[in-house]
């Protein structure tokens, strides 16, 4: 209980007990609740049925809760993606670009190796993946260390950049026979495992151990200890004589990695193919979730979930009331709305 | 000298101050202060640092609210809720940082200011509006000149220019002198000293008690948010002045002598022919050669801006240098990185510890590994020994005879602790060479002769040291050898002993040296 609170109290937050930070996350979400009522009531759909789809067809049935892990997958790496960068200052907000090019490494490992077997093939896929999603992101974070241009910038371009190599490689090369817009379908070996006789693959244990090593690695390492220095005052961690530009872009490089492991796991778990626009905004999901979660672990845990959830449920809603697409969205933009402005209800903010 | 007369004579002050207090969490920065200002006097507001003075002022010119207190104008109480009101009421203030646009010209900076500025700017006006007044005034400035061309003490003449011409008659200058050479604080104190002939109430915030002495006619001593005593200045010496600021008597420098300290036959620092590119709105060095011995401390004096942060950074590996060779022991360490300056046992006390050396957020332990992460480090980085590095501290803080809580978070130290804590980390692995840039500025006495006893003792332990400073008597005071830097360039290399402020002074601002440039 006592980490937990302390890894609330971060800078951004002030200090406050747990109850109130309890209380606190609880309102917000009943604003939420309430809000989105609102907009139900206006297209016409019933808020207390819309709301009791959403609930058993997420939470209230094990097919609902395994659709909502599996949704959740994505988000917990590429927003990890974007919490590693988070820690040494630098804002990636290209993981949906990393994503894409990660796949796309991915795809050709799978697409040519198709005769290996799935204990090689595997770790291949991974490791080029990671490759693809590192290399992306060289750009800007070299950029970035030699104090050229600004990585929001060039990470938030590059990504309107990545899909189109990937369409150039699936129209040129990789798309099936029977279908342009696809390669054909990955070999079983190609592809991660599931389990639990649902669609949760291998991507959320990895999703969960990176997480994990990611705590670990910034809570104890000396390298945990000198990126933190560099997030809190790049001066002087400069002036201390930690090598800030190396970190810059090893750190940017291994964002990329990971939103790259994301598109691998994405295509290989999820997919099972190489579609074109596989990724409707993933990367940005994840960043998303890593400003919900002020890029702490358990956070991203949390709120990944309850994005999972929303969208999960979202999507039933389109189906079920027949309410469009746009909606899922509306909510999505009140959540981060209100946890953005991290509203306080009692007593006020120290200055 | 019949100023205290012509004080007495005046029955009504100007300005009154009554009861004025002011807490901030943890700390009552005034409590209940009285004070009159009449007009034609230049009052001096003379404390340590966190004495309230600035906060005084800052209530006075509506920067902050009092909790309580009122302020009278000729007898009337006002209320002043910004600085726009202050403004309103003729009340203006110098703050220590200047706030100009460093793009624009003298007079649009000042026309920006005017209350009274038209749709369409006058400059004619304004321009013959600032001449007029700056010859009554002996403050010559040339008008169309960029600000940024102009010097700091320039800049200070139109931060006053300003006042004047927008009707101010109470001027509050934040710390005046501190950014002025010798030669150039005595004109300044001429100009203040027309100015109050002329009726103007002058309020001046100052630490130095020399300024004090000289210029004001009378002296409001603040302590711990009090007012401790005003006295006027025939009945104010330097003793009582310091008894009324400190309770406790604040021990000497020991300086130690000079024949304790031998000669070192080679260098530890050895800078030949270093030049710099010019980058923005810093200045590049230009053929630098300097000498550290191991046991001295070369004072560099200088106005800053005149290539002191580059010079500083070249040393560390922070700043490429384009020419020149920079040895370290003998070994050629031109352009390598900083990790590397500071294996080699280099040491950096920088002007301000909270944004150039500390991670706010991070506890002061945490800070104090950072630069020996490395050293602390187990299982090949997995894992930081805080035993150890505590352990390491400690014996630091015996040595040094001071001491930092470590469990805090760094940025709810206060300014004098902070540098106490980068004083304990940078000499705590016993450095061979030691920067340190005006690394006093900012702290109260007491802390001021902590640092720089920390400084002669890490020369009597054979550190080479290099002390940027723009405080002449602590250059004086502890330098081995002092070298004037002006634009870039070392225009002059002496024994303290062998020479004096004035000529110091002169070669600061370039008025002894004879430059290749036309202006």
């Amino acid at each position: 209980m006592l980490r937990i609170k302390k890894y609330i109290q971060t800078p951004l937050l002030k200090s406050e007990t747990l109850r109130d930070t309890v209380i606190r996350y609880t309102l917000m979400i009943l604003m939420v609740i309430v809000f989105f009522g609102l907009i139900l009531l206006i297209n016409g759909a019933d808020p207390f049925q819309s709301y009791k789809d959403i609930f058993t067809n997420t939470l209230g049935s094990a097919y609902g809760l395994s659709e909502v892990v599996v949704a959740m997958i994505p988000m917990l790496i590429t927003a990890l993606a974007v919490a590693v960068p988070w820690r040494v200052g630098l804002i990636n907000v290209g993981g949906e670009g990393q994503l894409y090019i990660g796949a796309a490494f991915a795809t050709w490992a799978a697409l040519t190796f198709q005769n290996l077997p799935a204990w090689a093939l595997l770790p291949l896929m991974l490791l080029l993946g990671m490759l693809g999603g590192a290399l992306w992101a060289l750009i800007p974070g070299y950029l970035k260390a030699i104090g050229l241009v600004n990585e929001t910038i060039t990470t938030l371009l590059l990504n309107s950049v990545a899909p189109k190599i990937v369409g150039f490689l699936i129209f040129n090369f990789w798309h099936s026979p029977m279908d342009t817009v696809k390669t054909q379908n990955f070999v079983p070996a190609a592809k991660l495992p599931a389990f639990f006789g649902t669609r949760i693959h291998l991507g959320f244990f990895i999703a969960l151990f990176l997480l994990i090593c990611f705590w670990f690695f910034m809570k104890y390492t000396r390298w945990g200890l000198e990126m933190t220095a560099i997030g809190g005052n790049p001066t002087a961690a400069l002036r201390n004589g930690i090598p800030v530009k190396k970190y810059l872009i090893i750190v940017m490089c291994s964002g990329g990695a990971i939103a790259g492991l994301a598109g691998m796991s994405q295509i290989s778990g999820y997919y099972g193919v190489l579609l074109l626009n596989f990724s409707v905004n993933l990367g940005f999901m994840g960043f998303l979730i890593c400003w919900l979660a002020n890029g702490h672990p358990l956070g991203i845990f949390l709120m990944s979930f309850v994005v999972a959830v929303i969208t999960t449920g979202g999507n039933l809603l389109q189906l079920t009331r027949s309410l469009p697409a746009a909606v899922i969205n509306i909510l999505l933009a009140f959540t981060l709305f209100i946890v953005l402005a991290r509203p306080k209800f009692f007593g006020k903010d120290k200055v | 000298m019949v100023r205290s007369q012509t004080l007495q004579n005046k029955e009504q002050p100007l300005l009154t101050l009554r009861g004025i207090t002011r807490a901030f969490p943890g700390v009552v920065a005034n409590d209940h202060i009285d004070l009159d200002i009449y007009a034609g006097e230049i009052h001096a507001l003379l404390g340590e640092n966190g004495a309230g003075k600035s906060v005084l002022m800052k209530i006075l010119y509506g920067f902050y609210h009092a909790d309580s207190g009122e302020i009278l104008i000729n007898g009337m109480p006002v209320s002043i809720q910004s600085p726009h009101d202050a403004r309103n009421l003729h009340i203006g203030m110098v703050f220590q940082n200047h706030n100009m646009i460093p793009v624009l010209s003298v007079w649009e900076n000042i026309a920006l200011f005017l209350p009274d500025l038209k749709f369409v700017v006058d400059a004619k006006n304004v321009e013959r509006r600032i001449i007029e007044i700056s010859d009554r005034y002996n403050l010559k400035v040339n008008p169309s000149k960029l600000i940024s061309q102009i010097s700091i003490g320039e800049q200070q003449k139109v931060e006053i220019l300003k006042l004047l011409l927008s009707d101010a008659r109470v001027l509050i200058l934040d710390e005046p002198t501190h950014v002025l050479a010798p030669h150039e604080v005595e004109a300044f104190f001429k100009v203040l000293d027309s100015l109050r002939k002329d009726g103007y109430a002058i309020i001046l915030i100052t630490h130095k008690m020399k300024d004090v002495l000289e210029c004001a006619d009378r002296i409001s001593v603040l302590r711990g948010g009090r007012l401790a005593g005003t006295m006027l200045r025939e009945e104010a010496t330097e003793d009582k002045l310091i008894n009324l600021m400190f309770e406790k008597v604040v021990p000497g420098l020991i300086v130690g002598t000079e024949e304790t300290r031998k000669e070192a036959p080679e260098p530890f620092l050895e800078l030949q022919e270093i030049s710099t590119d010019t980058r923005g709105m810093g200045r590049g060095l230009k053929d630098v050669s300097l000498k550290i011995y191991p046991g001295e401390i070369v004072g560099i004096a200088g106005v800053s801006g005149n290539g002191q942060k580059e010079l500083c950074d070249v040393i560390l590996g922070i700043e490429p240098s384009s020419k020149g060779k920079k040895l370290l022991a003998g070994k050629d360490l031109t352009n390598r990185s900083i990790g590397i300056m500071r294996k080699n046992k280099v040491a950096f006390i920088p002007e301000n510890a909270l944004s150039m050396a500390t991670i706010p957020y991070l506890t002061v332990l945490k800070n104090m590994v950072l630069t020996k992460t490395r050293r602390y480090s187990r299982h090949g980085g997995f894992s930081m020994d805080w035993q150890a590095a505590r352990a390491d501290i400690e014996n630091a803080e015996k040595r040094l005879g001071f001491s930092v809580p470590l469990n805090v978070i760094a940025k709810t130290l206060s300014g004098g602790n902070l540098q106490r804590m980068i004083i304990l980390r940078e000499l705590e692995s016993n450095p061979q060479l030691i920067i340190a840039a005006y690394f006093t500025r900012g702290l109260d006495v007491q802390s001021t002769i902590a640092a720089r006893q920390a400084l002669v003792q890490a020369r009597e332990k054979r550190a080479a040291i290099l002390l940027v400073s723009e405080d002449l008597d602590e250059l004086f005071t502890v330098s081995d050898r002092l070298a004037v830097l002006f634009d870039g360039k070392i225009v002059g290399e002496f024994k303290p002993k062998d020479t004096n402020m004035y000529e110091i002074g002169h070669l600061m601002t370039g008025s002894g040296v004879h430059t290749d440039a036309e202006n």
